[in-house]
């Protein structure tokens, strides 16, 4: 809604652009106290008290609060976990459980009434995500493997042909070390970026058309902010998807990690 | 400000330096006081369903053993009863055969007493009636005869002879 008041005072309609993610600082001028900042932290503290309530009694027989919350982390437990790292996978549930509720709350900023702002919009979070998926990834191969047979197995294909190096083996490296994790954190900052612009595309159109002066554009402006409704149930779609893919990847990487051949 | 904000993929370094640390700081506590309580959870959930269905799986067979020891039992008593049932048969066919044979030997018994009594009877009365006919005929005869035969041992002699004769004629 941050947008409204310009648009409005604007001489024409004016198309909401990359600048609108851009907010200003909530007190000073500090990076610090920006609303991303602000909405990270408290899904931090959000998402603790949440499932630190709903989890306290660890109850035989669960309570709706802790079955609630169960049910979340016994989804990321056992579809995201046991079934694709299998053997071992308890060890990385916490991370897969952490990225996907960290992850699934930001999103859902963008749609949540008075927040009204998805935090991944903002690329640095999602490359801080990555960065971790990355580390992760690669720590565990190297720890299951050692590193030069680790690397060896990366770059060097079991069970190809030697000729076919020459093509593989860039590729091969430039996956493992560039294209996964770029890709993990574009794919999720585009998808909320351009969530986050199609809203304010039709919000802020149906507010445009709404103060326009001819009448044909007042009727018409309900259509805009029906259509930016639909959008935002959409949207809901959206974030939870991403939020399942990033961790649903980030658990096949570890999953290649462990096992010995490609 | 407005002039970074141009291109959305450069990255903020604030940005990063808080999503390192609300990352890391999520990941901590979900890890150290979340994940182990959920899995306290599961695991106590996971025996009690075990131990549910291992308690239900012994009560069962502690069930089948007992209908199997009542069902042994009950064939048991049957074949008993059988037993005795028969046992009785034999018994109450031997007790009425002995009474049978206990009145069948009384009666013999009556009877033969009966038929010696007689006999004895019998006999008194013949001894007595050939003692008075004797006695009657020999006053009879000594009346007609005289005294000559007072004589007891020729008296007696006569009379059997007489009878004798009697008998003898008869046959």
């Amino acid at each position: 809604m941050h947008i409204t008041g310009h648009l409005a005072s604007g001489p024409g309609f004016v198309p909401p652009s990359t600048t609108d993610f851009k907010l200003p600082s909530i007190f000073g001028h500090s990076d610090y106290a920006t609303k991303p900042v602000v909405l990270v932290f408290f899904s931090v503290i959000v998402i603790s008290l949440f499932f630190i309530l709903a989890s306290r009694k660890a109850a035989v027989v669960p309570s709706k609060l802790q079955f609630a919350g169960e049910s979340i982390y016994s989804f990321v437990r056992k579809d995201l976990g046991q079934e694709i790292i299998g053997a071992g996978f308890l060890d990385y549930v916490p991370f897969l459980f952490t990225l996907f509720v960290f992850v699934l709350v930001n999103n859902l900023f963008g749609i949540i009434p008075l927040i009204q702002f998805p935090t991944m919009s903002h690329v640095s979070f999602p490359y801080v995500l990555a960065i971790f998926t990355f580390v992760i990834f690669h720590a565990v191969g190297i720890k299951r493997q050692g590193f030069v047979k680790y690397l060896k197995g990366i770059a060097f294909l079991p069970g190809v042909p030697k000729f076919a190096y020459i093509l593989l083996t860039p590729i091969e490296i430039a996956t493992y070390f560039l294209i996964r994790p770029v890709t993990l954190s574009l794919r999720l900052f585009a998808n909320m970026f351009a969530g986050h612009l199609l809203l304010l595309v039709f919000i802020g159109g149906g507010n445009y058309m709404l103060h326009d002066s001819h009448l044909f554009m007042k009727i018409l402006s309900p259509f805009s902010f029906g259509f930016g409704i639909v959008m935002t149930f959409f949207e809901f779609m959206v974030q939870v998807l991403q939020a399942y893919i990033i961790t649903l990847l980030s658990a096949l990487f570890i999953a290649g990690a462990l096992v010995e051949e490609h | 400000m407005e002039a970074a904000a141009a291109n959305p993929l450069v990255p903020n370094i604030a940005e990063i330096v808080v999503g390192l640390i609300a990352f890391s700081l999520l990941y901590i506590v979900l890890r150290s006081r979340v994940v182990p309580m959920f899995e306290k959870a599961f695991t106590a959930r996971t025996e009690a369903i075990e131990g549910g269905i291992a308690k239900a799986e012994k009560a069962q067979q502690e069930a089948q053993a007992a209908l199997a020891s009542y069902t042994l039992q009950l064939s048991d008593a049957r074949g008993e009863a059988q037993v005795i049932r028969e046992e009785a048969r034999v018994q109450g066919a031997a007790i009425i055969e002995e009474l049978r044979a206990k009145a069948q030997e009384e009666a013999t018994r009556i009877t033969a007493a009966a038929h010696a009594s007689i006999e004895a009877e019998r006999q008194q009365a013949i001894a007595s009636l050939r003692h008075e006919v004797g006695t009657l005929a020999t006053e009879l005869a000594s009346k007609i005869v005289g005294e000559a035969l007072d004589d007891q041992v020729r008296q007696s002699g006569i009379v059997d002879r007489f009878l004798n004769d009697l008998e003898q004629s008869k046959k």
